[in-house]
């Protein structure tokens, strides 16, 4: 089970060291949430998508912001559709009993990604994407749902889970998560990965590239991430760093520091980081990355 | 896994995560079953199920970065056995006796002062000198007014009635500086907005006419704040006050967050939540240890803007600097990390002891190099003077 995961999700482009694999199998097999937490840029979204991947299964995602309710989240009356349903049977005077019927039915529910995920037939990743920037209260009303998997509609009642979804829950840790929530999860923390995983990632996703700009990029960056930076350069940073040397045509780093100079916007990106890596920083870094 | 001398492995892992427990987890019955039915299905590689055990039981980074550390203590007796002070066996207290550097921050008899090494730039001294003056001829100092009746001693440092009273002006004073933000709405009675969506559904019982209408209006949503307490040498007249104020602070304030610092800082608000107030303060003054020499609020405002700022700053919070401002390091770098600090939180309040007497202005550099970016300054010695300042608080 443990090596499966790995190398199918190796197969679909995520390489994830031992202790995030073995949460993801753990999460699998118990059947309940994951907690994702980490720097921004690490790469916690992409595990609910290459899960979604390997599992063959939809995505459902619901991306949390301050303010988020239950209307949004989880279900909404199409209160236009009901008010209308309302006008033309009044016209026809047929009877309320029917209408009422009619109006609180399934073709009048919006339903919202939470609701979508516990009526899906087979079990879907449901990706609850930042969760630390909902309400306090929004997340007590998640705690229902992730314990027991069902939702309550009161002019329906309550609706238990067709499957139960494997649940990725991210946070970026600005605000801190309530000790009920992180019960309910199992954790796991993502860091930056070690220039031979990042390596590795380079390599799965830009096959094209050389495995040795590939390393070099990786040690780079890596060694970017020491540098005292007010944002670190994520994976998607070097990512779009490894396309563009790619597209330049740039076979080594130590090759030609101008033009790397000029690429460095792919991994900096406030004004501070770019003017506190100077050229020799730059010269340095790749120094010891080639 | 069977750990060596015990006889199952529902005694070991029982007796794993009390020792877990111990050391701050909070784990229930369910861990423990889920952790063995883990651990059934094994098949004997120690690395993967450390990592399952990991997975299943920690709930934070910092669990998750201490958990190897328990895991090998546990597992193999290996390291530290508890990380709690009382077993605390690195350092070389024994008791709740006062480490040396916060002797002085907490002894209040007279003679403390004389040793008291003035530090910093050369015009402290004429501060300095000012300030024992000062004390004898208005008694205004905190300090000064309990001397008579109290010793160097935890207990009286955490006496409950005045720990009560801060708790009380702390409160108070969050109050005072909470504002409001946000554009969002919502459903309220007393709302002043017209909430069309909903009043339309509540309607939708009564045919479509209007006779249910719903109300929205933009929440009140609590402000975060963010204390940085000077805890160096000058300030070691107002520290217990001080403390208290913070303690307060963040007893009542669920959305705050408190650090020490001097020329380290350190983050103090789990320290300081215990419910133990003795233990608190004495936990206080073991991570305090080490501490030496003036103040580096630059260097440490680096450190803060580095690391904790991402997670503690958000545009709703106001962050609050108590310090005399005398700033060993280059005031510079002082400016510079404040303009950083700045670019994060709402709003930046500089409480400073030293204002409060006669004569005192703000012209060390580092206060100089500071006092563009501070949204508000002001005096705060003595509890009755940070009542003082709670309308103004409101008002900005």
């Amino acid at each position: 089970m443990y090596q499966t995961i790995k190398t199918r999700l190796s197969g679909v482009g995520y390489i994830a060291d031992d202790s995030l694999t073995t949460a993801i199998e753990l999460a699998l097999d118990l059947a309940r949430p994951l907690l994702l937490e980490g720097e921004a840029g690490v790469g916690k979204t992409e595990v609910a998508k290459s899960l979604a991947k390997i599992l063959d299964t939809n995505l459902i995602r619901l991306q949390c912001y301050e303010g988020l309710d239950v209307a949004n989240a989880i279900y909404e009356w199409n209160y236009q559709k009901q008010l209308l349903a309302i006008k033309i049977s009044e016209s026809r005077s047929s009877p309320a009993e029917g209408i009422e019927d009619q109006i609180f039915s399934e073709k009048y529910l919006l339903t919202r990604p939470l609701l979508q995920a516990v009526r899906q037939e087979n079990p879907p990743v449901l990706l609850i994407d930042e969760i630390d920037r909902a309400d306090m209260e929004f997340e007590a009303y998640l705690l229902e749902i992730l314990s027991d998997y069902q939702i309550t509609v009161p002019e329906l009642g309550t609706i238990k889970a067709t499957s139960v979804p494997h649940v990725i829950l991210t946070s970026n840790g600005t605000r801190e998560l309530s000790d009920a929530l992180r019960r309910r999860c199992l954790y796991s923390y993502v860091d930056f990965p070690e220039p031979e995983i990042e390596r590795e990632i380079i390599l799965a996703r830009l096959p094209e590239i050389e495995i040795q700009l590939a390393d070099q990029i990786a040690r780079f960056v890596s060694g970017l991430r020491r540098e005292d930076l007010e944002k670190l350069p994520g994976m998607a940073e070097t990512l779009d760093w490894a396309h563009a040397l790619y597209g330049m045509k740039i076979t080594s780093i130590d090759q030609d520091f101008g033009k790397l100079q000029q690429t460095l916007i792919c991994l900096l990106k406030t004004e501070r980081d770019l003017k506190s890596v100077t050229p020799e920083v730059t010269s340095r870094l790749a120094g010891k990355a080639a | 896994m069977v750990k060596a001398g015990s006889t199952g492995p529902l005694d070991n892992v029982q007796g794993f995560v009390s020792h877990l427990r111990s050391n701050g987890f909070s784990l229930g019955q369910k861990e423990t079953e889920q952790a063995l039915n883990v651990l059934i299905n094994t098949n004997g590689n120690l690395a993967r199920d450390r990592n399952r055990l990991k997975a299943l039981f920690t709930g934070n980074h910092d669990q998750w970065s201490s958990f190897d550390n328990l895991f090998e203590a546990f597992w193999f007796r290996r390291g530290k056995k508890r990380n709690t002070w009382q077993h605390n066996t690195k350092t070389s207290e024994k008791s709740c006796k006062l480490p040396e550097v916060w002797s002085d921050h907490l002894n209040e008899e007279t003679n403390g002062q004389e040793n008291a090494t003035p530090q910093i730039e050369t015009n402290v001294h004429e501060h300095n000198d000012g300030e024992e003056k000062n004390q004898v001829a208005t008694g205004r100092l905190i300090a000064t007014k309990h001397t008579a009746r109290t010793k160097t001693d935890l207990r009286q440092f955490v006496d409950p009635e005045e720990i009560a009273e801060a708790e009380k002006l702390a409160y108070n004073l969050a109050k005072a500086i909470q504002h409001k933000l946000s554009r969002r709405r919502r459903l309220d009675k007393r709302g002043r907005w017209l909430d069309f969506r909903r009043t339309i559904r509540s309607n939708v019982r009564y045919g479509g006419d209007l006779i249910d209408i719903k109300k929205q209006r933009i929440p009140e949503r609590p402000v975060k704040i963010v204390v940085l307490l000077d805890v160096s040498g000058s300030m070691q007249h107002y520290s217990r006050f001080f403390l208290q104020f913070v303690k307060g602070l963040v007893c009542q304030w669920l959305e705050s967050d408190a650090f020490l610092f001097h020329t380290k800082l350190i983050r103090v608000t789990d320290t300081i939540r215990d419910n133990n107030t003795t233990r608190a303060m004495t936990k206080l003054s073991l991570m305090a240890e080490g501490f030496g020499g003036g103040t580096k609020l630059g260097e440490c405002l680096k450190v803060f803007n580095a690391t904790y700022a991402k997670k503690t700053l958000t545009s709703r919070t106001t962050v609050i600097i108590l310090s005399d401002g005398y700033e060993v390091g280059s005031a510079e770098n002082l400016k510079t990390e404040l303009q950083q600090l700045k670019k994060r939180a709402k709003r930046l309040i500089w409480l400073n002891p030293l204002l409060g007497w006669e004569n005192y202005a703000p012209v060390t550099a580092a206060m100089q190099a500071a006092l563009p970016h501070i949204d508000h300054f002001a005096a705060a010695n003595t509890l009755v003077s940070l009542a003082a300042i709670e309308p103004e608080l409101a008002r900005l």
